[in-house]
């Protein structure tokens, strides 16, 4: 009783107070986590990178020297050159800009797209329910590696496509987790509230019922998005996303067989990128998923 | 018992039917959709304009491209329930031809696959959990992250430098032999076993937690006992729904494995075909993944009710 009399003569800045310290706290622990150190120093390297843009390159990751091809790693050459003597350290460097890319556009529109169909099935009414999450149902009956041919069957290969197609892939699941988390809030009481308060039915999907479910999204994003940038990248590798001279890791891999034998260093330069990027951002979703999800703190 | 299950598996196989639906109709959007298609394609630069619009007239009129879309549409569902899926634009040979052996190849794979990925998948599931926060427990957790982190062409790359090009045990380019299928089965295996091992373990926790396991102990049974006929019966059954799931990916992801070790399968035509701008191979491979993940699914569901009697009462 005391509780309740309290909070409600307590002012709003007051109120606001402990939820800044939950969250300052929250980041201290993520950077306290062994693994979110690891993750975030890899995925800080990949910002870096990306910013530094061409000023921190030794080479133009895409100046061609015939007579310096294929040559193993070296003081002068970090990761050696690949076949059209471009420098792989330049080109992997100069390469995580697409990697960060892809994951942010693909789960961007996943997210968006998975959000709105979630929130609409969840408390759009029983036939818009059923219309969306026939059509989510449908999505999911194809293998995903499939959904992403199809798209880019449909609109051709490039790197631009190849995200698109990425992200549609990952709108079935985005709905499904947010029509999940609609159905169990629409009940809340503070829902109830606005709606006694005479809020419109839009305004509590996304301005009440949204808020409230971003944990969970961002559990699940820290999920996808590695699966994201790991699909991109087998796409660019199958000739079907970026296209060469593009510096994009997966592409730096189609001709990879022909240098297993010979030059080890061009497969194994962008292999190793993508292996340790898509580490970092697994290790960083470890880490924040043990401290966003309770379950996870026991 | 026998009544509910039969309700069950008939209820089941109603669902799939706004399903397969859906999937040919997204299949159909496929020819639809494109942009430049195959017809134009082939004609290109190759013969005069009056020529090529006479024969892309022709051949738009056989293949019926010249009709409304949903005409079209009504006209592949027909085509598609007798067996026909259309006549490669580039070769001019029935789609089917080409696929058929191509898709025994690739379920040679996915199997071979699936049976790595289970073994491996479960055993070390099963070791971790019952070995949690040891060293076995944290080697294993610690290998199967870099699995999740690994891209399969890059491990495959890795296994055909070590055990082709260093080692040569095996071949590179395989032609549909026993050894040649051992590389690519291990690649996407192990690469799918790193999930299934996660999962094992956190179900395996899930279950060893529980009251029925503690009194299983103070019964003085031996843990043998208790971990193989107690916790991973009622493991099994999240498991399996997973394994289903995974079935996906192992269909998916052998369409990238065909790819580098030049196995001969249905993913390897697709992705070649979406380049020749082919759209009836694309269409009609996509279609037969989709229709056999659907079929596996259907599969897994009534071995579920089998294995586990509470889903049929539902």
């Amino acid at each position: 009783m005391t509780d309740a009399s309290e909070t409600a003569i307590i002012a709003p800045e007051k109120i606001e107070a402990p939820q800044r310290s939950n969250f300052s706290k929250g980041l201290r622990r993520l950077l306290r986590h062994p693994s979110g150190q690891v993750g975030g120093v890899v995925i800080l390297f990949l910002v870096l990178c990306t910013i530094g843009g061409q000023a921190i390159l030794p080479y133009d990751p895409l100046d061609i020297d015939p007579i310096k091809r294929l040559r193993p790693p070296s003081a002068e050459h970090w990761f050696g050159t690949d076949e059209l003597g471009r420098d792989l350290f330049s080109r992997i460097l100069y390469g995580s800009r697409y990697t960060l890319m892809i994951g942010l556009v693909s789960t961007s529109i996943a997210a968006a797209g998975g959000i709105v169909l979630g929130l609409l099935a969840g408390g759009g009414g029983k036939l818009a329910d059923m219309v969306i999450m026939r059509f989510v149902d449908v999505l999911l009956a194809f293998p995903y590696i499939l959904l992403l041919l199809a798209v880019i069957a449909i609109l051709g290969p490039s790197l631009w496509t190849a995200m698109i197609a990425v992200g549609v892939g990952g709108i079935p699941g985005y709905a499904r987790l947010v029509r999940g988390e609609v159905l169990a809030l629409r009940e809340a009481e503070y829902v109830e509230a606005m709606r006694a308060l005479g809020g419109g039915h839009l305004r509590i999907l996304f301005g009440t019922i949204l808020p409230n479910i971003l944990s969970p999204l961002v559990i699940f994003a820290s999920f996808t998005i590695p699966l994201t940038v790991l699909a991109a990248a087998a796409l660019s590798f199958l000739g079907l996303g970026a296209q060469p001279p593009l510096p994009e890791w997966g592409s730096m891999l189609v001709d990879a067989r022909t240098f297993l034998r010979t030059a080890w260093w061009v497969v194994a330069a962008p292999g190793v990128a993508i292996f340790i990027s898509i580490l970092g951002m697994n290790l960083f979703g470890n880490a924040l998923r043990d401290v966003l999800d309770p379950k996870g703190q026991r | 018992m026998e009544v509910l299950m039969g309700s069950y598996i008939i209820r089941r196989l109603l669902m799939m039917i706004p399903i397969i639906f859906g999937i040919l109709l997204i299949t159909f959007l496929i020819k639809a959709l494109i942009p430049t298609d195959a017809v134009t394609a082939l004609f290109s630069g190759t013969v005069t304009e009056d020529k090529a619009a006479e024969a892309i007239a022709q051949i738009r009129a056989k293949y019926d491209l010249d009709k409304p879309w949903y005409q079209q549409f009504v006209i592949y569902v027909g085509n598609v329930l007798q067996g026909d899926l259309g006549e490669s634009i580039r070769t001019r040979q029935p789609v089917m031809d080409e696929i058929g052996y191509r898709y025994v190849n690739t379920l040679i794979l996915t199997a071979a696959a699936l049976f790595i990925a289970i073994l491996v998948g479960l055993v070390t599931g099963i070791i971790s959990a019952y070995y949690k926060d040891t060293w076995l427990d944290v080697t294993s957790m610690s290998v199967g992250m870099m699995g999740i982190s690994m891209p399969a062409f890059f491990f495959g790359f890795v296994l055909i430098f070590i055990f082709s090009v260093q080692l040569r045990w095996l071949p590179v380019i395989g032609r549909g032999n026993f050894e040649s299928l051992i590389l690519p089965a291990v690649t996407l295996g192990f690469i799918e076993a790193a999930a299934l091992s996660r999962i094992t373990r956190s179900s395996m926790l899930d279950v060893l937690s529980r009251e029925y396991i503690r009194a299983a102990r103070a019964k003085g049974l031996s843990e043998t006992f208790i971990l193989f006929k107690h916790a991973l019966p009622n493991a099994l059954l999240s498991i399996l729904t997973i394994i289903g799931l995974q079935i996906g990916n192992l269909l998916g992801g052998a369409f990238i494995i065909e790819v580098i070790f030049g196995w001969h399968g249905i993913g390897e035509l697709a992705v070649k075909a979406i380049q020749w701008r082919d759209f009836t191979i694309t269409q009609a491979v996509i279609l037969i993944s989709a229709g056999t993940y659907v079929l596996i699914n259907l599969v897994v569901d009534v071995l579920y009710t089998w294995v586990d009697p509470r889903v049929r009462y539902d």
